[in-house]
C-alpha cells in the first residue's frame, strides 16, 4: 500500500513535469520546429557517410552495409534518446548549480536525482528516437532476411541497459559542476566521444577499441545491441550490458549523494 | 518543546583567494589559494512553536547561511541542529514536508507558465490531492489577492504579484516552519505591506512559526516580537526587539534649529552634541531627562524649531558593527 502510494506520487510529479514542459515548449512553436529540422539534417548526414563508405567497397571493420545500418539505427535512437531527456535535463544541473536554484530541488519532499533527470523532456528528439528503431529492424530484417523474436527481446533489454549507462555517466558528468560549478565542457567531450558510436566498434584501431569498450562504454552503446539483434553475440553480453548498467547507476547515486554532502549553494 | 533548536552550530567555507588582473588569474588557474572562511561561529538559539522571529544582521553576517543550514540544504561543520524533530541536513521527508524556504532573489516557479502550473507541480511533488489543492490555493489566493494573476505567465507579472505567488507556491503544503529571507526585497511600499499584512495573518490562523531575514526594518518592527541579531557569524543578541533598541540607544535626539549659533560649551550642559552646524543642532538625550532638558531649552534658548525622534533600529546596528564593538550583549531572559 505504501509502495503503491509512492508510486502513485512519483507518476503523478511525472505527469506534471512533463505537462508543464511540453506547454512551456509550445509558447516557443518556431524552436521546437528547427529542432526537428536539426535532428532530420544530422540523420541524413550519418546516411551519407556510411553510403559513401560502402559505395567505394569499403567494409568497416568486417561488417555488411546492412549490419552497418543497424549499428546506426541504434546510434540514431540513443541520440534521439538524448535529445528527449539526457540533453535537455541534465546540462540544467550545471544551471541549476550556478543559480542556486538547486536549492528549490533539493527543498522537496521527492528524490533529488529523480527531480534532475526526468524534469523536462523535449519531444522534438521523439522522431529521432523511433526513426533508429525503425532503422535497426529494417537493416537487420535486410541483412538476415527475417528476425529472431529473442533476439528482439534481448537487443530491447540491451539497449534499455545502454541508455541507463549513458544516462548514468552523463548524470556523474554533470554532477561535478557541484565542485567545479561550470562543466558543460566535459559534457561536450562526452557526446563527441559518443559519435564514435554511429560506426561499428571494430572499425576503429586497436587502441581506440579498447578505450571504446573499458573506459568510455561506447561498444555496449551501440555495437552491443547490434550483434545481439543480427544473432551474432552470446548471451553473456547480454548479462555483461545489464552488468554494466546497473553498476553505472549505482556508482551515480552514490556520487550525487557524496556531492550533496559538498554543496554550497550559491549564494542569494 | 523547541521547534527550531541550533546549539553551537558552525559552518566554514573554503573560498578560493584571487588576486585581480591577468597575472592574478593566472596564478588563480595554477596554484589556487584557498581561505577558510567561518561564515556561523557557534550560534545558538531555540525558538517556540508559532513564535515570529527576525533574524538581523548586515550583509554577510552569516543570516542566509544560518537559513540554508536550518533548512538542510547544506551541512554544517559543527554542533547540533534540530528542526520540527528532525536532523536537517539528512534531509527526510517528514522534515521537508513541515518546512519551506522562501528565497527573495530566487524564484521556483516556472518562467513561461501561469503560476496555477507551478503549484499544480508542487501539489504532485508533495502528495497533496487535487481536490485539497484547489482549496487551499482558493485559500491562500484570497489572503495574497491574487485572482487572475494565477492564470497569467509568470514573465508577465509584476515583481510583487510573483513574490505573493511565490509564497503561495512555498506554502501550499502548509509548512509548519518558514523560513524567510529577504521576502520583501525589491517590491514596493504598498506591496511589502501586503506580503507583511499576509504574514502576520497566516501566523495567525496557522500557529506556523516563522523566522525571517530582512532589510526592511519595518517589516522586522512590524511582524517580529524577538529579534536575533548576528553579526561575523555569531550571535550577538537573542531578545525581544524593544529592548535591544533600549540597550543600543539608551537616548532620545533632539535636533534644533536655532535663531543663532551657539557654543559647543553651552549647548553640552542639555545632552550629548551628536552634530553642530551652524545654528542646526542634533543633542542626545536620555529619556529620563528629555522633559526637564527639552523645558529648558525652549525657555533658555532662541529656539525656532525642535523634533524629537527615537533614532531608527537600522541605524543604531549599523553603528554598532561600524564602531565594531562587538563584544556579545548578555543573553536575554526569555
Amino acid at each position: 500500500m505504501l509502495g503503491s502510494c509512492w508510486l502513485g506520487r512519483y507518476l503523478r510529479t511525472l505527469r506534471r513535469f512533463w505537462g508543464t514542459a511540453l506547454a512551456s515548449q509550445l509558447e516557443y512553436q518556431l524552436n521546437a520546429l528547427i529542432e526537428l529540422v536539426a535532428m532530420l539534417a544530422s540523420l541524413g548526414g550519418s546516411l551519407l557517410v556510411l553510403w559513401l563508405f560502402y559505395r567505394q567497397g569499403v567494409e568497416l571493420g568486417g561488417w555488411s552495409w546492412h549490419g552497418a545500418l543497424v549499428v546506426l539505427g541504434a546510434y540514431t535512437c540513443l541520440n534521439g534518446l538524448t535529445s528527449t531527456l539526457l540533453q535537455p535535463n541534465l546540462s540544467r544541473i550545471v544551471t541549476h548549480v550556478q543559480e542556486g536554484t538547486l536549492d528549490f530541488v533539493l527543498l522537496k519532499p521527492i528524490d533529488s536525482q529523480f527531480w534532475l533527470s526526468l524534469r523536462t523532456v523535449s519531444p522534438a528528439g521523439l522522431p529521432e528516437l523511433l526513426l533508429g528503431l525503425a532503422l535497426m529492424l529494417w537493416a537487420a530484417v535486410a541483412d538476415q532476411g527475417r528476425l529472431n523474436p529473442q533476439a528482439v527481446l534481448a537487443t530491447a533489454l540491451v539497449l534499455g541497459a545502454a541508455a541507463l549507462t549513458l544516462y548514468s555517466l552523463w548524470f556523474v558528468l554533470a554532477t561535478t559542476a557541484i565542485w567545479f560549478v561550470k562543466t558543460w565542457n566535459a559534457t561536450e567531450v562526452l557526446r563527441a566521444a559518443l559519435s564514435a558510436g554511429r560506426y561499428p566498434i571494430s572499425a576503429f584501431p586497436a587502441g581506440l577499441r579498447l578505450l571504446f569498450t573499458l573506459v568510455l562504454p561506447v561498444a555496449f552503446l551501440t555495437t552491443v545491441p547490434a550483434e545481439v539483434l543480427l544473432g551474432r553475440s552470446s548471451g553473456a553480453w547480454v548479462l555483461a550490458s545489464a552488468g554494466v548498467a546497473l553498476t553505472m547507476l549505482t556508482i551515480s547515486r552514490l556520487f550525487w549523494r557524496l556531492a550533496l554532502r559538498y554543496y554550497t549553494s550559491a549564494s542569494s | 518543546m523547541a521547534i527550531v533548536m541550533a546549539r553551537g552550530l558552525r559552518k566554514t567555507f573554503r573560498v578560493a583567494d584571487k588576486q585581480p588582473g591577468l597575472a592574478g588569474t593566472l596564478r588563480h588557474l595554477v596554484n589556487r589559494r584557498w581561505q577558510e572562511l567561518e561564515a556561523v561561529r557557534e550560534v545558538s538559539f531555540c525558538i517556540e512553536p508559532g513564535e515570529v522571529v527576525g533574524f538581523l544582521g548586515g550583509n554577510g553576517a552569516g543570516k542566509t547561511t544560518t537559513l540554508k543550514l536550518l533548512s538542510g540544504l547544506i551541512h554544517p561543520s559543527g554542533g547540533e541542529l534540530e528542526v520540527a524533530g528532525h536532523r536537517p541536513s539528512r534531509r527526510q521527508r517528514g522534515f521537508l514536508e513541515a518546512i519551506t524556504l522562501v528565497m527573495g532573489q530566487k524564484q521556483q516557479l516556472i518562467w513561461d507558465l501561469p503560476p496555477l502550473d507551478s503549484l499544480r507541480v508542487n501539489a504532485a511533488v508533495y502528495g497533496i490531492d487535487d481536490r485539497v489543492a484547489r482549496r487551499r490555493i482558493a485559500e491562500l489566493a484570497e489572503m495574497l489577492e491574487l485572482g487572475e494573476e494565477l492564470t497569467r505567465p509568470v514573465r508577465k507579472l509584476s515583481l510583487g504579484q510573483r513574490m505573493k505567488a511565490e509564497l503561495l507556491a512555498a506554502l501550499l503544503h502548509r509548512p509548519r516552519v518558514l523560513f524567510l529571507d529577504e521576502p520583501t526585497l525589491g517590491l514596493d511600499v504598498n506591496a511589502q505591506a501586503r506580503v507583511r499584512q499576509f504574514l502576520a495573518d497566516y501566523n495567525r490562523s496557522t500557529g506556523a512559526t516563522v523566522l525571517l531575514t530582512s532589510h526592511y526594518m519595518a517589516d522586522i518592527t512590524a511582524l517580529c516580537p524577538r529579534v536575533l541579531l548576528i553579526h561575523q557569524g555569531r550571535l550577538f543578541y537573542d531578545g525581544a526587539l524593544a529592548a535591544l533598541r533600549e540597550r543600543l540607544a539608551p537616548w532620545r535626539e533632539v535636533r534644533l534649529e536655532l535663531g543663532q549659533p551657539i557654543s559647543a560649551a553651552q549647548l553640552g550642559r542639555y545632552g550629548e552634541i551628536e552634530q553642530l552646524d551652524g545654528a542646526a543642532v542634533r543633542l542626545l538625550i536620555s529619556p529620563e531627562r528629555l522633559t526637564g532638558a527639552l523645558n529648558q531649552l525652549l525657555t533658555e534658548l532662541p529656539v525656532l524649531d525642535l523634533e524629537v525622534r527615537e533614532p531608527p533600529i537600522e541605524e543604531l546596528i549599523g553603528r554598532l558593527f561600524h564602531r565594531g564593538s562587538v563584544e556579545p550583549l548578555p543573553q536575554q531572559q526569555r
